[in-house]
């Protein structure tokens, strides 16, 4: 686990080595100011000379001078290391995540994937400069008292090697007490950040139904759970500061006493125990800083397993081990395809699909709500692996194409368009990047956007807003056409995709994919009878299996579910072709 | 939206109140943990202190005198101890009560926040939703919440342990010798100033830090979202691109506001010793020259308070960068909580009613079945109670998302109780607007909207909103089972009414389909049903709640043709004797109503039966014959 975060460190190992070197300067400076302070003291002030305090004090300044440089640089190479590894590990979670399939993603969750990126990454940055820059200066500074407490009297210093020692345990076993708590309390933070972001998204049925009361004591519990679980967590930690106050006054009195006797006896000398208890109070502080790095790290390591389940998780969806990269055509077969979205599922959602479509077809694909239509195209370009038989395109099985090349010949308009903010050129090139502006253009126009957008002012240069939230549904359901058609691919499957398309220019989509794109095989899965009426093949779904396929005529004949649906449009006459996209 | 800020916002505004705010927020409901714990402290510093004076005294006191007798009795000594001992004993158990009353203050008050901040986020006008990123907005709750724990549990008691023993030395350091104090007070100016200098920039940069781990937390959940139209495009690596810049760009703001946070450390320690060795020389002329009677055993101990001066301070400038970062983190927080709430001027309210033989109505307290508004006049006090019909008038109503720019012109409609009114037209024409309006969502630039008579300004937002049941395109579930789903709409349903609502919306074939039916669990907004079982759900939903006026915006949109006729069946009963604003655009939906207005550019530019309509051959014919080509 802490292997993998480290690796993350990468191009800060630099600043990461230099930190502890610059503390440890800085510790040694700390060190010998004393020295000197003591010898203002003895030889300067005691004994009237004026020169020696100049002298020494002007030595104490250039000791002050280095030590000030060393701490700068070292807090300067430590907020370097930490915020470095802080971003390194976003990264590489980010990209992991870009890898992870929908059922790695549902296993995390959004929520629990925010929380990981964001709060636990600053868990482990802090806990990260704390380490670099106090893990080595409070040990080096202990380690210098120790050293000389030893060099004063074996005996009595060894008191404080016992005692660090006796201390050094209990806190260990406190840390990982207290480890196991925070380990129970992020998951909670997932579910605080899910709270919140279903309320945000929601909160217009919140306010219709006049649900705030009801939604805000729902959160009540849920801020009450993280508070019990931190409270729990935290108060294991608040034992660090007492015992470490008991130890440290146990060893003064201790000394005192013992420190007494040797007096008495003539083996210690005054000066030395008073020195021996100055000792005692640099090792408190030492002690003192060492156990917030103990809870820092007890706090941060929950976040350092569950950033580490990120970078280690590996994605359902596999890329080949020789992947093909061409798809030799169009053509797509499903042998005896069962499909569940969990593994565990009763029911799975596709039931022995099988299904030949030769290249260049086009399929219509129509069905109630829940009978599958989707996850039944979503398995052709992979989103999803099956459960159960195979899927093939190009005659070959999906999983052994390169996903990428896969999805880039597989073009899919999805029934939940998405356009990101940037200009409508931007957009299209989500397609082909290397696309020119002809190349989109003539790709708008077999998709009918170009008549409109050549009425924008800005035209192919228009500025959509996050979400295309400035044009209307069936503009950004044409846009999107554009945006799959610019990839070329060999299959080209539409989603719903054109239900806020009038009749009309839905006929005149559907005629130029006809033309222009002959060799492509088209998937159209529609509501409308009269988006697919005239596909090569109609696919008519029902609960997750296929209830008949062929063409308008011999579905009419021969298929209850088709003709009570054609009947049923025909019957109320068209549609109002405009859907409301705006919210 | 949070992308948008200003680049001149980048800056703790008035970091002292932001202070002064978050102390005040802690007091409230901690005060009396507080005064303990402030007590506590003392105690234990106290404990701490005259240990220390038994070390000072050991040796005069205790040592010599064993020295010089024969027979050393070690009986005072053992007294001594074992003294200290026990207020050593009383200082440890105060830093564990201290320690202990800190994690509730720090934790109860880390949870106070959140629900306060959650209560008057719930409170907040829609307009707020719709101008911020949700990731930004859950920032706070997380990452901006947090920069306050480590402030409140560690900080401050470290502040007011350090503040006694800086106050206790700077007394000392007063009475033994005045010009040297004055010169150890200038080096702790200009260590105040030099903190300040470097907690400013980097209160900065935390500030900086701050806003962008908002932003990459929004895009992260943006992305999220939007993860399948990211794969089918293969646009992972674009993606990754546009999340390094961000991330670069709170690295650079994470490294900076950390770099200045601990340069505070090595400046005010190293100034320490720089004012030790001032004091020294400065001292040490004063007393060789035996100025204001000054002698060397003076300037010894006054070194050593020096010392001892220096040590509550670094302390003090080490918790410095938690400090400054959670005033970045108040900042926020603060932020949000001040957002104006919606505002609620209403005082009509809904109460049920029983209605006797000659129409009077009397108010009741329980639930009769039949509603009524009580208008209690502001001028004189007298009570009306006016019977609730689902009457609605608009009367040259003008609305506007901001001033400049009206998206609705002259809106006159009339709708009275039990009748169905449809609004048709492109996309941007204003019908959802138009249902904005009537629940409050949005407030009217101009003219007036009459519920049963009453303007709606006048009633109580709760109870409008109670009043109408609304089925948005964009159907929303919440976490919980399918049963609670349905039961939002109504609260005390039991599960025989929402059994009921759910076979009205015919949304009880699939649920019984469902691995535990009623009570599957929903999570992620019900991302494991299709978008149409999910409006089939909102449908129920509107159902139970059973409001005498409806608002369908797009209710059956993704619901197919099929399933729609039978939902249809259950939306007519549903609609039966309830006023209804259908936005669809399929005919069938809108076929049947008692007037279809037709919307362009924010103005009815037709309206009329649908035989009405036809017959006249304007746009609503074009848009019934699709006739019509590209986009309106």
């Amino acid at each position: 686990m802490i292997q993998t975060l480290l690796g993350e460190v990468k191009e800060f190992k630099k600043p990461s080595i230099l930190t502890p070197l610059f503390m440890v300067l800085e510790v040694l400076m700390e060190t010998i100011i004393p020295f000197l302070m003591a010898s203002i003291i003895d030889e300067g002030v005691e004994a009237g000379d004026i020169g020696h305090i100049y002298r020494v004090g002007g030595i104490m300044i250039v000791a002050a001078l280095i030590g000030l440089l060393a701490g700068l640089a070292g807090g300067r190479t430590g907020a370097l290391a930490s915020a470095g590894l802080a971003k390194n590990l976003r990264d590489a979670m980010f990209h992991n995540i870009q890898g992870f399939s929908f059922s790695n993603i549902d296993k995390f969750s959004t929520a629990g994937l925010v929380t990981r990126l964001t709060t636990d990454v600053t868990n482990i940055q802090n806990a990260y400069q704390m380490i670099l820059r106090m893990f080595t200066r409070a040990p080096a500074s202990m380690l210098c008292a120790m050293v000389m407490a030893f060099s004063i009297n074996v005996r009595l210093a060894s008191i404080y090697l016992i005692a660090v020692i006796v201390l050094g345990t209990i806190l260990i076993l406190i840390m990982n007490h207290a480890t196991k708590y925070f380990q129970q309390a992020f998951p909670k933070y997932d579910d605080m950040n899910a709270s919140v972001q279903e309320n945000i998204a929601g909160i217009r049925v919140v306010k219709a139904y006049v649900r705030e009361e009801q939604e805000t004591d729902k959160f009540k519990k849920t801020s009450s759970n993280i508070y019990r679980i931190f409270k729990k967590a935290e108060c294991n930690l608040i034992y660090n500061a007492p015992l470490m106050q008991f130890t440290v006054y146990g060893c003064i009195l201790l000394i005192s006493w013992l420190g007494a006797k040797m007096i008495v006896s003539d083996s210690l000398t005054t000066g030395e125990l008073m020195s021996l208890l100055t000792y005692c109070m640099n090792i408190l502080m030492s002690l003192m800083m060492m156990s917030m790095v103990f809870i820092m790290v007890s706090m941060s390591s929950a976040s350092a397993k569950r950033i580490s389940e990120i970078l280690t998780e590996e994605s359902d969806l596999k890329n080949p081990e020789e992947p093909v990269y061409d798809l030799a055509d169009g053509s797509i077969a499903f042998h005896h395809v069962n499909f569940a979205y969990q593994k565990d599922s009763r029911e799975p959602v596709l039931k022995d699909i099988n299904l030949e479509i030769s290249s260049g077809e086009t399929i219509g694909i129509i069905g109630g709500t829940g009978s599958a239509k989707t996850s039944l195209v979503n398995l052709i370009s992979r989103l999803y692996d099956v459960t159960e038989g195979a899927v093939l395109v190009g005659g070959r099985n999906v999983r052994e194409y390169d996903m990428e090349s896969l999805r880039n010949q597989v073009a899919v308009v999805l029934q939940k368009n998405v356009l990101f903010s940037g200009s409508i050129l931007e957009n299209l090139r989500w397609g082909d990047k290397d696309a020119t502006d002809e190349e989109c253009m003539e790709a708008c126009r077999l998709a009918c956007a170009d008549e409109f957008i050549q009425r924008f002012p800005d035209k192919y240069n228009t500025h959509i807003e996050q979400g295309g939230s400035n044009v209307s549904g069936g503009q950004k359901q044409r846009l999107c056409i554009a945006r799959a058609l610019l990839k070329k691919p060999k299959i080209l499957i539409l989603d719903d995709s054109t239900s806020a398309v009038d009749t009309a220019t839905d006929a005149q989509i559907r005629r130029a994919f006809l033309e222009e794109i002959p060799d492509t095989t088209k998937l159209i899965i529609a509501q409308r009878i009269s988006s697919v009426q005239d596909a090569d093949r109609i696919i008519v779904m029902d609960e997750g299996r296929i209830n008949g396929i062929g063409t308008h005529e011999q579905l009419l004949k021969t298929n209850q579910i088709y003709r009570e649906v054609y009947e049923a449009q025909t019957k109320g006459g068209g549609d109002f072709d405009e859907n409301g996209g705006e919210r | 939206m949070a992308g948008k800020k200003k680049k001149d916002n980048i800056q703790i505004q008035h970091p002292l109140k932001q202070l002064k705010r978050l102390m005040a927020y802690v007091f409230q409901d901690y005060g009396m943990h507080c005064a303990a714990v402030l007590l506590l402290i003392v105690v234990s510093v106290l404990a701490n202190v005259q240990g220390t004076m038994f070390t000072r005294t050991l040796i005069d006191e205790y040592i010599q005198p064993l020295l010089l007798s024969d027979r050393p009795d070690f009986t005072p000594l053992l007294h001594a101890i074992i003294r200290v001992a026990a207020f050593y004993g009383i200082g440890i158990v105060s830093t564990y009560t201290y320690n202990r009353l800190m994690v509730e203050v720090t934790q109860g008050t880390l949870r106070d926040m959140r629900n306060d901040l959650f209560e008057r986020m719930e409170r907040l006008p829609i307009q707020y939703f719709d101008t911020h990123t949700h990731g930004d907005i859950m920032s706070i709750y997380t990452n901006d919440i947090d920069t306050l724990r480590q402030m409140i549990s560690q900080s401050v008691p470290q502040f007011i342990n350090s503040a006694i023993t800086i106050v206790s030395v700077l007394v000392s350091m007063i009475i033994l010798n005045i010009p040297l104090t004055v010169v150890t007070l200038i080096m702790v100016g200009i260590m105040v100033l030099s903190s300040r200098a470097a907690a400013g920039t980097s209160g900065r940069y935390f500030v900086e830090q701050q806003i962008n781990i908002g932003k990459v937390n929004g895009y992260i959940e943006e992305m999220m979202e939007g993860q399948k139209i990211i794969k089918v495009f293969c646009h992972e690596e674009e993606t990754e691109e546009k999340f390094r810049e961000l991330n670069q760009k709170l690295f650079v703001s994470a490294d900076r506001a950390n770099a200045f946070a601990n340069y505070l450390g090595p400046i005010n320690a190293q100034l320490g010793n720089v004012s030790y060795v001032l004091c020294a020389i400065v001292g040490g002329m004063l007393a060789l020259n035996k100025i204001g009677g000054f002698t060397l055993g003076g300037l010894a101990s006054f070194l050593a308070f020096n010392r001892s001066f220096a040590m509550p301070i670094n302390q003090i400038s080490m918790q410095l960068n938690a400090v400054v970062m959670a005033m970045a983190g108040a900042e926020r927080i603060f932020r949000l909580m001040d957002e104006t709430e919606e505002t609620d001027e209403g005082y009509v309210t809904l109460v049920n009613v029983t209605e006797s033989a000659d129409g009077t109505l009397t108010e009741s307290d329980h639930r009769t079945g039949k509603w009524a508004w009580k208008h209690v006049h502001q001028e004189d006090q007298s009570v009306d109670y006016i019977k609730l019909e689902g009457d609605v008038v608009f009367d040259d109503v003008d609305f506007g998302y901001n001033e400049k720019k009206i998206v609705l012109h002259d809106i006159q409609l009339e709708a009275r109780p039990g009748q169905k009114i449809a609004f048709v037209g492109s996309t941007g024409a204003g019908k959802t607007t138009i249902t904005n309006l009537i629940n409050r969502f949005y407030d009217i630039q101009d003219g007036k909207i009459r519920y049963d008579g009453i303007n709606i300004k006048k009633m109580k937002k709760a109870d409008l909103r109670r009043s109408l049941g609304i089925v948005l395109q964009d159907t929303c579930l919440f976490t919980g089972t399918v049963k609670d789903n349905i039961r939002y709409g109504k609260l005390d349903a039991n599960d025989e009414e929402i059994y009921a609502a759910a076979k009205l919306a015919n949304a009880d074939g699939f649920i019984q389909r469902l691995p535990q039916g009623y009570d599957t669990m929903l999570t992620g907004g019900g991302a494991g049903l299709s978008q149409g079982q999910r409006q089939l759900l909102a449908i129920a939903r509107a159902a139970v709640a059973d409001p005498p006026v409806l608002i369908l915006d797009e209710a059956t949109s993704s619901i197919d043709t099929r399933t729609e006729q039978i939902v249809q069946d259950g939306m007519d009963k549903l609609m039966h004797g309830r006023t209804t604003f259908v936005i669809a655009h399929r005919l069938s939906t809108v076929q049947n109503s008692d007037c279809i207005m037709v919307l362009e550019q924010g103005r009815i530019i037709e309206r009329g039966t649908h035989d009405e309509l036809v017959r006249k051959k304007g746009r609503y014919y074009q848009l019934y014959t699709g006739n019509q080509i590209g986009e309106a």
